[in-house]
């Protein structure tokens, strides 16, 4: 990288630079790394030094009700939101794609807009609409709230993947006598899985880690797991709180190891076409 | 496209019939495609879209006195005077404040005229217990005989302007200002100005967090576009797995790194720097620390892929013509990562303005933005005229600064946001 005849200003210089990047990469890391060993810390104070090895944080963990309902309600609301935005964000996609009309850049826009609103006038302005049509305290609500604010996640990779789809290709199936229903399950679909799949791993991460919208719209009974570390966080911070962060960061390391490799196999696909 | 204008000039020549099936096929896929977006668009329009629509007509919506005194609103609407209303309207008032008695409608009225002007709620009370008035007598001497207001001009001016159906007031009351007497709009007395300072606040805090963190995220970038791609995906590891991480996690991280017994100041304790625990949390410094931590990212991603796509021939053209590498680098080099500065300071400007989160969780009184204001508004004292007011304030600058965004960037590069 250096070149040999670099003057001493410059060596300074790139060795400053490089200590610099050190420091701020530290900076995101470790934090994230710091919280890991004290959930599995003996005593009951979410700080160092650590007085022994236990386990007890993440027994407290999976058998307190409280921690249990929230991870089961954030395995049932999560999902099913993720699953509702994949299927109506794939199909407004192709829709948005292939259709010509006026005032598609305009409606484009509308769908894509719960990304930019800011979450806290989401939130008040659902509970306003929902709570007398009795939709705050359901699981209904907050399924249809994330699921529009995962939408725009699946939109924005789905359309970016189509664009880059040949057509022709379904003529020819077409063309070969392959109904429309074929041809969307034996060629369009397993083209455009990846840009699915890889939207659908952004609104789950959204959902998964939404506290805002969750606030004002679930009752206790509703309250998922970042809502109930948001609570955690605020009333009384235990350890209990760095088991769950613990799961979160396996969970979200997860999704990034599954992004990564569907860019990578996209990549030696497109190398693989040309 | 040039097979298929061939095929349509081929065409052309072709049976009229030909072409008229073929458009009409043309037109029936096209429709076939727009109703795949239906599904997705109504459901984004009937939860989404009305949902904010109706929070922001409750900005200029004048509840409690035209829908709880229907009447009495409407006879004033012909009343101009400096005299004062005649009986029928004195009558009316009576009336209807008469039914109200007892219902939660007439606290609703009482608030609202409290929220006019301090100490009418009591007089609105006051008369109240007195009513209803016996038919025989004169509704404009009984309202006066309970309480001497009632024979004074100011008290039906401030019923009239209540009653209108719309009102800039709470629009006006977001950004200090009132409507004095005169009708002149002017800016509140010092003592209650409130949201000037937290407007102000928000944006000053997002803009240092921004300032910043392009400062951080600029080297980073610059570092992982000019490094060989196996060591630059190494680098970029480090920025995504804090990225994907919940902010929440983030969050309890830094209580424990911050707090008065953490790993920061004890360190700082050992190495004698400084001799009792400094303050590090529930303060500006924490939520800028947060907030840098979770936005940083979404300065380095955009910054990144632009950085990535600069040619390095331009500068070492300047490197071997003789000029010094560090202006070959501010003249040459960072002049064209200008778009990926601007995308990064946009995105990450917009997010800033609406964290609610991280100052909530890791900022004292002095550091809550506008997000928490709305919230409280909300949940605590239910003032929804408020929450949408400062809801509109928000919402507009955001949509503003959104716009510049995507007439500069184009609507859908915002692939990296995360609603927070």
């Amino acid at each position: 990288m250096l070149p040999p005849y670099a003057s001493p200003l410059e060596r300074t210089w790139y060795w400053m630079h490089r200590a610099l990047v050190f420091l701020i990469l530290a900076f995101l890391i470790l934090p994230i790394l710091v919280i890991i060993p004290l959930s599995f810390n003996a005593d009951n104070f979410l700080m160092y030094p650590m007085s022994g090895f236990s386990l007890r944080w993440y027994e407290e963990f999976f058998t307190s009700p409280v921690w249990g309902r929230s991870v089961m309600n954030s395995l049932i609301v999560s999902p099913a939101a993720t699953l509702l935005a994949m299927a109506l964000g794939t199909l407004a996609s192709v829709g948005l794609v292939r259709a010509e009309f006026p005032g598609k850049t305009a409606l484009t826009a509308v769908l894509i807009s719960p990304m930019i609103v800011p979450v806290v006038i989401i939130g008040v302005a659902m509970y306003l609409f929902f709570a007398p049509i009795g939709l705050t305290g359901s699981y209904t609500g907050l399924i249809l709230a994330h699921a529009i604010l995962g939408v725009p996640f699946v939109i924005t990779t789905v359309t970016a993947t189509l664009v880059g789809f040949d057509f022709n290709l379904v003529r020819a199936a077409s063309s070969l006598g392959a109904g429309p229903i074929t041809t969307f399950f034996r060629v369009t679909l397993p083209l455009v899985a990846p840009g699915i799949l890889s939207g659908g791993i952004f609104a789950f991460a959204t959902s998964f880690d939404e506290v805002v919208v969750t606030l004002f719209l679930a009752a206790p009974e509703q309250s998922t797991l970042p809502r109930q570390m948001f609570a955690g966080i605020r009333e009384n911070i235990s350890p209990t709180i760095a088991a769950a962060a613990t799961i979160l960061v396996i969970v979200s390391t997860l999704m990034l190891l599954t992004l990564e490799w569907l860019r990578r196999r996209n990549e030696r696909l497109r190398t693989a076409l040309i | 496209m040039s097979d298929f204008a061939a095929s349509a000039s081929a065409i052309d020549g072709a049976d009229p019939d030909l072409k008229r099936r073929m458009r009409r096929a043309e037109r029936r896929r096209n429709l076939a495609y727009f109703a795949l977006i239906l599904p997705l668009a109504l459901l984004v329009l009937v939860a989404f879209v009305w949902p904010i629509a109706s929070l922001l007509v409750r900005a200029v919506e004048n509840e409690g006195i035209h829908d709880n005194l229907p009447q009495t609103v409407a006879a004033l609407r012909a009343w101009d005077g400096p005299e004062l209303p005649d009986e029928r309207v004195y009558r009316l008032l009576a009336d209807e404040l008469a039914q109200a008695k007892g219902t939660p409608k007439l606290a609703a009225i009482a608030t609202r005229l409290n929220r006019e002007e301090a100490g009418l709620r009591s007089l609105v009370m006051k008369t109240a217990r007195h009513l209803p008035l016996p038919a025989d007598v004169s509704a404009k001497e009984a309202l006066i005989a309970i309480d001497p207001a009632w024979g004074e001009p100011p008290i039906w001016k401030t019923l009239k302007r209540a009653g209108h159906p719309f009102t800039a007031f709470y629009l006006l009351a977001a950004l200090d200002l009132t409507v004095d007497a005169h009708g002149h709009v002017a800016l509140a007395p010092p003592q209650e100005r409130v949201y000037l300072d937290v407007l102000g606040r928000t944006f000053w805090m997002s803009f240092n967090v921004t300032l910043l963190c392009l400062l951080l995220g600029f080297p980073v970038a610059y570092l992982m576009a000019i490094l060989p791609v196996n060591r630059s995906n190494l680098l970029m590891l480090f920025v995504l797995l804090p990225f994907w991480t919940s902010v929440l996690v983030r969050i309890a991280a830094w209580i424990v790194l911050l707090q008065n017994e953490g790993l920061v100041n004890r360190l700082l304790l050992s190495l004698g720097l400084i001799q009792s625990p400094l303050p590090m949390l529930f303060n500006r410094f924490s939520v800028y620390i947060g907030m840098i931590h979770i936005l940083l990212p979404f300065m380095v991603l955009p910054l990144y892929s632009v950085m990535k796509g600069i040619s390095p021939v331009y500068v070492r053209a300047a490197l071997s013509l003789g000029c010094p590498p560090w202006r070959s680098f501010w003249t040459i080099y960072f002049p064209q990562t200008i778009p990926g500065v601007g995308a990064g300071v946009l995105l990450v400007f917009i997010m800033c303005m609406g964290y609610y989160i991280t100052p909530a969780l890791l900022g004292g009184p002095k550091e809550q933005m506008l997000s928490y204001f709305i919230a409280f508004y909300t949940n605590q004292t239910i003032n929804w005229n408020m929450a949408a007011a400062l809801s509109a304030i928000l919402l507009t600058a955001t949509l503003l600064l959104y716009a510049v965004y995507a007439l500069r960037f184009g609507p859908t590069r915002v692939k990296f946001m995360k609603a927070r």
